[in-house]
């Protein structure tokens, strides 16, 4: 295989639409030496060292800020958490000086979660650090696409040709279209299907796209089948009628599931609400990667701290 | 001093005159038009190359005044009209508290007069403190002046309240200016829902929300009678159902603006809120069919919504930025450049849509520059090339689309009342 030549550093990750094919592989690449650090009794290289981040997360996050943090001090960086309830934010603090505060402090990257879509792109238009995208509303949610991809590839030894399906809340959910724009560069096929209301409109006017009406016809034969969270609230807001037609007609459980290859593989971001969108059966089942999913979140998010910081090389 | 325009294209959409000649202006009156006019003593200006044309009208626009004086107040708001051509603009209520009583329409007239750079006209709030509940006292504000009524910026939910409001403003040959847009649908929205809005995961507002609404107010217009003004028209349907409610006769009437006219939301930038507008800017398929509403007559009237806010409110995440951008400054030069260069528009289409239409809808004795008429003219350079800056701005909103746009044609000198109160870009009062 020739050698990537790709550099990521000093790249911001605000989403894979704008990482290239050659971006991606690298940070897959450089994923599996990271997941091995993982592995070590002694779980620190000095990759680092030296640097320091920031966690920025407006919103709450358990395994997202903890992976980001992990990753952070598995390779020698001092990491700080910002929460929004703790900080200035409350206090009415604009993004802008909040930013600010963080790049006169010296952060080397800001790792953020903010509710509104673009959050982010803005923070790196104002901001110097490196920001990392840990989500941004319904938007992107880049680290999320790039361990989805390595988890797949982990299993299936390649991800061209690949069908993968998306089913449930596509609307709101950023891990859709970070899988979306991240599974279509890298040639996988994509399924998405969920009621009609939690489905935008005008947004398979793209090839390699397809929407479905009924989960059926998008898990048939799928190698992939990616979960999405349904968040309570969403029914109070009368999108679907109720939790129990829901899981009886959009949840994926082990009777659809026999649609799908006999291989194929589960995943789902979490929180999980189990019986609703997954069934237990499903979620622990043999197809599931859903706890490998977060150990490979480590290994991602060190590899996009270690490529965006320093290039991977030093 | 008596001021002689000479030698420019004159263009009267009023009397549907278009020659080459001079104006004469004397006593704050069009004193006489002619290309042998003797003036001693006057200010000769040679408007050779340029065109003359009554000082524009802009029937929709927000100076936020009172209460919201950090995002433009009516000094600095008859300072951007004056910079743009402007001579007379109508205020929307829209503002803090919301003008919806006589008395705030007396002071809001007497500021105005007092500041004296244009002319502004007053709309009164529709309903009590823009709730859609209770009308406001519409005949009273109409005796103080008020020269429209509107709830500008919110859909007037319900129906019994809209109809109620047709009824009654009949009493008073006062148009009801419709902010089209179902409220339940675009709640929370943030841009035209299409495919720009899916794939940014901002939730939209769709073109159906501003369809629903155009057709109840031309439905409710059609039963009661009377009058209704489809504002800042944005949706390829609404102009349909405009264009049909016309040839059945109904009294209705429409405005578009320069960015509905001229850009998509292809142009949408999320880190920007300088883009952020309601109704959102929409799809190419809906900027052509308000263009084809504009020249097919469906669209009476050119406005600028012009919605300054402060630099701290624009400065943020998209999302959460209030929508608006100024306008008065960049229509022209948008609109010359965009449509009128490209032979989309003619120059007198585009100069009777700001000056003749507007007076038409809101009863203004104004946007005629015969002879005995007020003197409020603008003279527009065609070839004038400029780059738009926000830092040149004299309104205190800088977050405009426009800005970095390299435009061709603007307004460069505006005479109110007899008066030059612009002169090559500069306000000079």
């Amino acid at each position: 295989m020739a050698k990537n030549t790709t550099s990521l550093r000093g790249k911001d990750v605000l989403g894979l639409k704008d990482f290239s094919k050659e971006e991606i592989r690298l940070v897959l690449d450089t994923a599996k030496g990271m997941k091995d650090i993982i592995h070590r009794d002694i779980k620190k290289v000095p990759a680092l060292r030296g640097k320091s981040i920031v966690t920025l997360f407006y919103e709450p996050s358990t395994r997202t800020r903890t992976s980001f943090e992990t990753a952070g001090k598995y390779l020698g960086a001092d990491v700080v958490n910002v929460t929004a309830g703790t900080s200035s934010i409350i206090k009415g603090e604009s993004l802008r000086d909040t930013l600010y505060t963080l790049q006169v402090m010296g952060f080397d990257a800001i790792v953020m979660r903010h509710k509104a879509e673009g959050a982010a792109a803005y923070a790196a238009k104002v901001a110097d650090p490196v920001i990392i995208n840990a989500g941004d509303g319904a938007h992107a949610h880049p680290s999320q696409g790039l361990l989805n991809l390595f988890t797949i590839e982990e299993h299936k030894g390649h991800l061209e040709g690949l069908k993968a399906a998306i089913i449930g809340d596509i609307s709101h959910s950023r891990v859709a279209r970070s899988d979306i724009q991240g599974m279509r560069k890298m040639g996988i096929e994509v399924h998405l299907a969920g009621p009609k209301t939690l489905l935008p409109r005008y947004l398979f006017e793209e090839p390699g796209i397809f929407v479905h009406d009924r989960i059926e016809e998008a898990i048939k034969d799928a190698d992939v089948i990616n979960v999405l969270r349904i968040q309570l609230e969403r029914q109070k807001s009368g999108l679907f009628p109720s939790m129990r037609e829901y899981a009886r007609i959009f949840g994926l459980n082990e009777k659809r599931l026999t649609l799908a290859k006999d291989d194929v593989l589960i995943l789902h971001p979490g929180p999980m609400n189990k019986g609703l969108e997954i069934s237990p059966y499903v979620a622990y089942g043999s197809n599931s990667a859903i706890q490998e999913q977060v150990q490979n979140g480590v290994a991602v998010r060190m590899a996009l701290l270690a490529l965006t910081l320093t290039g991977g090389n030093d | 001093m008596d001021i002689l325009l000479q030698g420019g294209r004159v263009i009267n959409p009023a009397t549907n005159y278009d020659c080459d000649t001079s104006v004469l202006i004397r006593d704050g009156k069009i004193a006489d038009i002619g290309s042998d006019i003797e003036a001693p003593g006057a200010e000769c200006i040679d408007c050779s190359g340029r065109i003359v044309a009554p000082g524009l009208i802009d029937m929709h626009v927000h100076f936020r005044e009172p209460g919201q004086e950090a995002k433009e107040d009516f000094l600095s708001g008859s300072k951007a009209a004056a910079a743009g051509g402007y001579t007379t603009v109508a205020t929307m209520p829209n503002t803090s508290p919301a003008v919806d009583n006589a008395a705030l329409v007396r002071s809001l007239k007497k500021r105005a007069h007092d500041i004296g750079l244009c002319n502004i006209e007053v709309i009164g709030a529709l309903t009590k403190g823009r709730q859609g509940k209770e009308l406001a006292e519409v005949g009273d504000m109409t005796e103080a002046g008020a020269v429209a009524f509107s709830d500008d910026g919110n859909f007037v939910d319900s129906a019994r309240v809209m109809l109620n409001a047709l009824d009654y403003l009949r009493a008073f040959d006062k148009t009801i200016i419709c902010h089209e847009e179902e409220t339940s649908l675009v709640e929370e929205g943030a841009m035209n829902e299409g495919h720009r809005s899916a794939m940014l995961g901002i939730k939209g507002r769709p073109t159906v929300a501003e369809d629903i609404a155009v057709a109840r107010d031309i439905l409710l217009a059609e039963y009661a009678d009377a009058r209704v003004h489809i504002a800042h028209i944005s949706s390829a349907r609404s102009v349909e159902l405009v264009r049909e409610a016309k040839r059945r006769g109904i009294r209705v009437t429409a405005e578009a603006t320069p960015h509905h006219l001229t850009m998509t939301d292809d142009v949408v930038d999320y880190t920007d809120s300088a883009t952020k507008v309601n109704p959102p800017l929409r799809s190419k398929k809906d900027t052509e069919a308000v263009l084809q509403g504009l020249l097919d007559g469906t669209i009476d009237a050119i406005v600028t919504d012009h919605s300054p806010h402060a630099e701290e409110e624009k400065d943020r995440e998209y999302i959460y930025a209030p929508s608006g951008f100024p306008g008065l400054e960049t229509a022209v030069g948008v609109l010359m450049s965009e449509l009128v260069q490209k032979g989309r528009l003619s120059i007198d289409t585009m100069i009777s849509k700001m000056t003749k239409e507007p007076a038409r809808i809101l009863g203004l004795d104004a946007g005629d520059i015969s002879i005995g008429k007020k003197a409020d003219v603008v003279v527009i350079d065609p070839h004038l090339d400029w780059t738009v800056d926000a830092s040149k701005f004299y309104t205190r909103g800088s977050h405009s689309p426009f800005v970095g746009r390299k435009l061709t044609g603007k307004s460069v000198l505006t005479i109110y009342n007899g008066r030059i109160v612009m002169r090559d870009g500069v306000v000079t009062v």
